[in-house]
């Protein structure tokens, strides 16, 4: 346990290579180049933001050498919450695993069961319903609103605005209520299955949709209005934190992160799985790259998921729900099948290598807040720590997603 | 300069539009269920703890004992164990041991369990002091259940929601006289609020609540 | 001692002044705990939730609960801090608002001492509350106290600029600094309150604008609170404060709070004046008062927290052009 001390730093940090560092980790007691007094020309000190936060992120700890107010170099550390769920994957089934996927983003549970309920599908050859797969699509744009009003609460709850935490819960409220109906579960749901879902839905649930899209279309005109046109809301994102494009794609990330960077990286379109090309919705893009852009991104998200949920409903065919001859204990031929989806947060792929075993050999999952706080590092240097707090917000960091 | 003075008057125009609007909030009523003088109806579909079903025809537990929850079961919480009666064909479960602290509510062994003899329950208001009270036998409490007979747990539920008859893209209206309480149920806005029987003011000393041995 | 010995000496000045103060004392604590009621249930009705409901009817006992669960904590004083100011901190941020309440007209003949300089008091007191927040943070030896604590002095210099200013405005408009003149100023129907009187200062409302925003960044509330950012890193300057010490704090910042909206109600608002003359000017003191007290309330739930620099940056850049600006034009109109 590396205890803080307050003297100034003249040696790097002791022996641990940090994640996302380029230049090669340097031998205890050498002085590193951008933290000798030359190149900072002051003292500085180290503080500890984390692994317990006042801010709703996650355990996650990030080492902070101060020059004043200004940030030097931020160095996460990541690790507090590894849960090794790829190393569960070893041990279980197929079907086993299925709770382990809800678990690793919580917030955006239905898309990530999506992604490996996807790949052994992919590799088992499985047809899955087009009812299926339309009910697949609505809860999982439900599940991406949800988790955007988590994250604009939080957001907003860091920047020091209490109130929108509570209209955005309000609005949670109905959608988990919605899947609650469905699935009996309001955060882990645990709905799909291996070719296709564990139940159908009912009308209560399709004519709740409807009348959830109807509602919430005047509550985001509301959130515009009382917050994103908010002038000091305003002050505080616009410019601060600016992602090149260039940098995303050194560090790989994804989702609103890189769409508030001006390329229009959506797994939807680019990879296309499930019924998506069947949808009319718009891949919002912002060329700013700071913080109001992400901002914009995720807001605008929300409006193009309630139109993907209406069109969803309204062509919702009828049919099974689940494949016909689904294996009850699955094997999977021997190989190497991946899938990507979507995330909330970014591109959430799953990797599956079998040898035609009951229990997978190796399953990887690529998680897009490992990549996306890769980037936090370079990103906030010579910021001030409250605009780096704005920056960490804004890439929307699901610490559970980092760790696995 | 012009520019500055535009951004000074838009910028105090968001302010007063932001104070409307958290000010017409003020106003409108809380949204607060006000737990446990006020309960929410619980979903058909709720994901409690797994139970016993039992036969209406017998009165005893449908499962005999196949182990095929214990198998799917990812988190190893469930073991059965059962004992074969004289002259009868099929094992019945004597003991139904369910490790609640280690069950992921995932539904894999409903779904794994061939005849429907274990089934999700209702119950989401558990309280216990100690670890052991969430390591449940349900064949036991199944029997206590019975000799309590039907009355022993009210079950406030909404009806269970049935899946659309009619073929077709469009999704048929609700008929049935349960599907209606399961629409307005469904309706974001209004929560299924049940006041509780007690007085206001008390904290109902309800069934519900405390866990039964 | 008879009656009339008594009674002559109760009716004496220092005798009322006494109770006057004593009342001032009791007013500005009764306030300090329920405003903080106010608070919470305001703040939960503006997010639709109810705020507290069961200690007492509708809450209404939360703050006593509140107040003695503070009282049963121990005063930890740290080692290594400077044990007196630690201690005389909070008294610096209470005090001021307390001697300036005295000079603050409630009513017709009720103000503890009619000052003929009454408004340069109330700011020259108001100076003192920086110093308490500043020992505050800076005897704590605790370096986040040190750094909020600093920041606290440089929010508070930089808002006492246009404040001044503004204040400067409505002598050259009243011409006088008593509060009790000012107030018999703005007698009749109200569009005779300063805040209507275009004809002497047309940028009247800009004016209580800026008075009320620097209001809220002199007492640190929100959108100005960086000394207690809670979502920042720590508690900011009362960090190390523990029990009572933080409670006089925050009793401080109501009390505070109860000054900015009385000064801004008698020199805008009319004070006790009552548009139509029905009920004692106490009644009406009082509502005008809650209701900026409740403004205040409002906007601190509705807005997120300006950046430190944003907030510097409005003063200096925006505030104190506009302020000097204003001042330039009601002094041109009054002398023509």
């Amino acid at each position: 346990m590396i205890i803080e001390q307050t003297k100034p730093v003249l040696e790097g940090p002791k022996g641990d290579a940090s994640p996302g560092r380029t230049d090669e980790p340097i031998a205890p007691g050498a002085v590193r180049a951008s933290d000798a007094p030359a190149a900072t020309g002051r003292e500085t000190f180290v503080i500890n933001l984390g692994p317990q936060h006042p801010a709703t992120h996650g355990v996650l700890r990030v080492k902070m050498t101060m020059d004043g107010e200004y940030v030097v170099r931020a160095e996460p550390v990541c690790g507090y919450i590894h849960r090794m769920h790829e190393k569960m994957a070893e041990n279980r089934t197929y079907a086993q695993f299925l709770p382990n996927t809800s678990r690793i983003d919580y917030l955006s549970a239905m898309t990530y069961t999506h992604a490996f309920v996807g790949a052994v599908e992919r590799a088992a050859k499985i047809q899955v319903p087009r009812r299926a797969e339309y009910i697949r699509v609505i809860t999982s744009e439900l599940n991406r609103i949800a988790s955007h009003l988590v994250w604009w609460g939080a957001f907003l709850l860091d920047l020091g605005g209490f109130t929108p935490l509570l209209y955005a819960f309000d609005d949670r409220e109905k959608i988990l209520d919605l899947l609650e109906g469905i699935t009996g579960a309001r955060l882990t749901y645990c709905y799909y299955r291996v070719g296709g879902l564990y139940n159908d839905v009912d009308d209560a649930f399709l004519n709740g949709t409807r009348t959830f899209v109807t509602e919430m279309r005047p509550r985001l005109k509301m959130y515009r209005a009382l917050v994103t046109e908010n002038i000091i809301l305003r002050k505080r994102l616009i410019g601060i934190g600016p992602i090149s494009a260039e940098m995303c794609r050194r560090y790989g990330a994804t989702g609103p992160v890189i769409r508030g960077s001006g390329v229009s990286y959506d797994v939807r379109r680019l990879e296309p799985y499930s019924v998506y090309p069947e949808f009319d919705f718009e891949v919002p893009t912002f060329p700013e790259g700071d913080s109001m852009a992400r901002y914009l991104v995720r807001m605008e998200e929300m409006a193009q998921s309630l139109r993907i949920i209406e069109q969803a409903v309204d062509k919702l065919p009828a049919g099974p729900v689940m494949a016909e001859r689904v294996p009850r204990v699955l094997k999977l031929p021997m190989g190497d099948y991946c899938y990507a989806v979507e995330a909330a947060r970014g591109r959430f792929m799953v990797r599956v290598v079998s040898d035609n075993k009951e229990i997978p050999y190796r399953v990887k999952l690529r998680t897009p807040c490992l990549s996306n706080l890769s980037l936090f590092e370079e990103a906030s240097q010579g910021m001030l720590l409250p605009d780096a707090l704005a920056l960490m917000g804004s890439l929307d960091l699901v610490i559970p997603d980092i760790d696995r | 300069m012009k520019k500055a003075l535009l951004e000074i008057y838009t910028g105090l125009k968001s302010l007063f539009i932001g104070l409307k609007i958290t000010l017409g909030q003020f106003f409108r009523p809380t949204v607060t269920v006000r737990y446990p003088y006020q309960t929410l109806k619980i979903p058909a579909r709720f994901r409690g703890h797994i139970e016993l079903v039992s036969d209406p025809a017998t009165g005893k537990p449908k499962c005999f004992v196949c182990k095929l929850c214990e198998r799917a079961c990812p988190s190893d919480c469930i073991t059965v164990d059962g004992m074969k009666p004289e002259g009868a064909k099929r094992k019945t479960v004597t003991v139904y041991r369910l490790d609640f602290t280690k069950c992921s509510l995932c539904g894999s062994c409903v779904e794994a369990c061939r005849d429907g003899a274990i089934r999700f329950s209702r119950e989401y208001n558990l309280a216990g002091t100690s670890k052991e009270e969430f390591i449940m036998d349900l064949f036991k409490r199944l029997e206590s259940e019975g000799v309590q007979g039907e009355q022993a747990q009210p079950v406030t539920t909404v009806a269970e929601p049935r899946p659309p008859a009619v073929t077709g893209a469009e999704p048929p209206p609700p008929a049935q006289p349960q599907l209606v309480s399961a629409a307005t149920a469904a309706a974001p806005q209004s929560k299924l609020i049940e006041e509780a029987a007690t007085p206001a003011g008390k904290i109902p000393a309800s069934t519900e609540g405390t866990l039964r041995t | 001692m008879n009656m009339r010995s008594i009674s002559l000496f109760l009716s004496s000045e220092p005798a009322r002044l006494v109770l006057f103060l004593l009342g001032i004392m009791a007013f500005v604590g009764l306030n300090a705990a329920y405003l903080v009621w106010v608070e919470r249930k305001g703040a939960g009705r503006f997010q639709r939730r109810p705020g507290p409901t069961e200690v007492g009817p509708a809450g209404l006992l939360q703050p006593i609960a509140d107040a003695l669960k503070l009282l049963s904590k121990q005063l930890i004083v740290p080692a290594g801090v400077d044990r007196t100011l630690f201690r005389v901190a909070p008294l610096l941020m209470m005090s001021p608002a307390l001697i300036s309440l005295a000079v603050i007209p409630w009513g017709e003949h009720l103000a503890a001492r009619n000052i003929n300089l009454g408004l340069l008091m109330i700011f020259a007191f108001g100076a003192i509350n920086t110093m308490g927040i500043m020992l505050g943070g800076w005897s704590s030896r605790n370096k986040y106290a040190i750094i909020s604590a600093a920041r606290v002095v440089s929010q508070s210099v930089a808002y006492e600029i246009p404040v001044l200013l503004v204040v400067i405005t409505t002598i050259l408009v009243t011409g006088t600094m008593n509060l009790n003149e000012i107030v018999a100023n703005q007698a009749g129907p109200f569009w005779k309150w300063y805040l209507f009187r275009w004809d002497v200062n047309p940028l009247a409302p800009v004016t209580f604008l800026i008075f009320y925003t620097c209001m809220l960044a002199e007492t640190n509330r929100a959108p100005f609170d960086m000394a207690e950012a809670e979502s920042e890193l720590v508690a900011g300057a009362y960090t190390e404060y523990s029990g009572m010490g933080f409670g006089v704090f925050f009793m401080a910042e109501y009390a505070n709070i109860l000054l900015g909206c009385s000064v801004a109600t008698v020199l805008f608002l009319g004070g006790w004046q009552s548009p139509i003359g029905v009920l004692p000017g106490v009644f009406w003191f009082l509502l005008k008062l809650y209701f900026l007290v409740f403004s205040v309330i409002w906007v601190r739930w509705t807005f997120p927290r300006t950046q430190f620099y944003g907030l510097l940056n409005l003063s200096w850049k925006i505030l104190i052009p506009v302020s000097l600006f204003t001042l330039i034009l009601s002094s041109a109109l009054v002398k023509l």
